[in-house]
């Protein structure tokens, strides 16, 4: 699903904040990506979001080689991907239903069939009975929630989410992670930054660790959490 | 297809929507280009009037005979009867010195004045319609002139053209000055739709980062943005049709007076409909135009990180 040749990203002020990275995250895998701040955690998922362009090697997601993706194909790649945030980025001035709509909105489904699949999205992460609210009446966890609503509505085949349990208390972060582990289940790709360890540690799923820029290790976990 | 054309339709009401529930910027907004549009428009339509009660007039070029005071009546007459027969001239019309008289006592307003008078100053007059084609040369009316002035009667052959000359180039000029004016004032429209749309795109900076992060096209972000110029240009026009209608009814009644004066029955004529659909086509593309440009520059710099 997602592939890492030899990527390097050198920001303008010359901080190298990837030097020679290389991973693979298999079709319907569900790994961690951790390190401390400052590691290069968000950097690697912006440069699979394209919200950044490396400075050097591949980067192929979905068989795509991102490299060769114009500037206006960019939001077709972003389409196929869900991305949740630690801030959630929701329209604070829309419903809940309108924010979790906005991807489907822009791909331009039907409006029917966007009614259906928002009250699925929403059923899945507990939230159906909020759809008319607007996001700053509800408590951070459950932002979050619209923000994966939202991330999964268009069933991605790849999730990224950057510190998405960054906030939240314990039981919240493990609740969502939960969530993230359903939608593995049915078979979507997962990658998630977090610096949670042990959290990580308890679901027992593969840990990708970014030290100064560098993957220092990419162990796989033979047992999931599930066994 | 047909589901591009339902979105733009939902993008266009959407828009709509937004802009009707802030009315109080929406019409700042508009009135600002009602206003601008509204001076070239209300002009040009000062213009057709003019145009239109000017019309004929370069053929109907007439030369006024002001008769000596020692003509007699029937002189005077038995000139125009000559007069009347040449192949040169069309038809005459004779005004007695009593007919100038009550014609002055009744439009000039000084008839205390003229009952002051022991005498009637005012002299008998015989007009003179020539019998000219319009592309006729003005020295064919120059040589009738002349001969007309050889008549002993005669004290001033006067050809009542040149003043229609200098209008006609005057109203060239305003012509000309109209164009100006509204290129002028439409560039300002332009600047005034950019300058709204370049602030609600500010405003709405987080959404359209948000927006192209979970893959939004630019053509999808761009849509509701000109469509709201799109909006603001349709009411800025029919704002300044508005203004224009208004304003002819107000000076229309002051006009029916001086056309009374003339013994005209002019009346002021509208916009007519042509002017209308581009006055509303020309504003639209305006707004368009506008919001287009805003996007266009403001868009690229929103750049989710």
């Amino acid at each position: 699903m997602i592939e890492f040749h030899h990527v390097s990203k050198r920001y303008p002020g010359g901080q190298e904040a990837l030097t020679d990275a290389n991973f693979t995250l298999n079709n319907g895998e569900m790994a961690f990506l951790t390190g401390h701040s400052g590691a290069g955690k968000s950097t690697l998922l912006k440069l699979i979001a394209l919200l950044l362009r490396p400075s050097g090697g591949q980067i192929i997601v979905n068989g795509q080689n991102l490299n060769k993706v114009s500037k206006r194909k960019i939001p077709y790649v972003r389409r196929n991907i869900g991305i949740i945030f630690q801030d959630h980025k929701l329209l604070t001035h829309r419903t809940i239903f309108d924010n979790v709509a906005l991807p489907l909105v822009i791909a331009g489904h039907r409006h029917q069939d966007i009614s259906r699949r928002v009250r699925a999205a929403l059923d899945k992460v507990g939230l159906l009975d909020k759809e008319k609210k607007y996001p700053l009446m509800l408590s951070g966890g459950e932002q979050q929630r619209v923000g994966i609503a939202r991330a999964v509505v268009g069933k991605p085949r790849l999730l990224l989410a950057d510190e998405p349990t960054g906030n939240l208390d314990p039981e919240l972060s493990e609740e969502i992670m939960k969530l993230f582990l359903d939608f593995n289940r049915v078979g979507v790709s997962v990658l998630i930054a977090s610096h949670d360890l042990a959290l990580i540690k308890r679901l027992g799923h593969r840990v990708i660790t970014l030290d100064h820029g560098q993957i220092t290790s990419a162990e796989k976990v033979a047992v999931s959490a599930d066994d | 297809m047909i589901n591009l054309f339902l979105r733009h339709c939902q993008v266009c009401l959407y828009s709509l929507g937004k802009a009707c529930r802030s009315p109080l910027p929406t019409l700042m907004t508009t009135a600002v280009i009602g206003i601008a549009l509204a001076l070239p428009l209300g002009l040009h339509v000062l213009l057709q009037n003019v145009q239109r009660l000017t019309q004929g007039w370069d053929s109907a070029a007439q030369i006024s005979l002001f008769m000596k005071k020692t003509a007699s009546d029937a002189q005077i007459n038995s000139l125009a009867d000559t007069l009347g027969k040449r192949a040169d001239i069309k038809s005459v019309k004779v005004i007695s010195r009593t007919e100038a008289l009550a014609e002055f006592r009744e439009y000039s307003g000084f008839a205390d004045a003229l009952d002051a008078l022991a005498d009637n100053p005012l002299p008998a007059v015989i007009v003179v319609y020539p019998n000219l084609a319009s592309d006729q040369s003005a020295e064919a009316l120059e040589t009738l002139v002349d001969d007309l002035r050889g008549n002993d009667n005669v004290d001033l052959a006067q050809l009542d053209m040149q003043w229609i000359q200098r209008l006609f180039a005057l109203m060239d000029i305003a012509r000309q000055g109209v164009w100006v004016l509204a290129t002028l004032l439409a560039m300002s429209v332009l600047l005034v739709v950019g300058n709204t749309i370049r602030l609600a795109i500010e405003s709405q900076r987080d959404e359209i980062e948000i927006t192209k992060l979970i893959g939004g096209t630019d053509a999808f972000i761009r849509r509701p943005f000109l469509y709201t110029g799109l909006w603001y240009g349709l009411f800025g026009g029919a704002i300044a049709i508005t203004l224009v209608l208004l304003a002819l009814w107000v000076i229309d009644a002051p006009v029916q007076r001086l056309a009374l004066l003339y013994q005209s029955s002019f009346s002021l004529q509208t916009i007519d409909f042509a002017t209308l659909l581009l006055t509303f086509v020309f504003a639209t593309f305006l707004g368009l135009a506008g919001s287009w440009i805003a996007v266009g520059r403001h868009l690229d710099e929103i750049e989710p990180r």
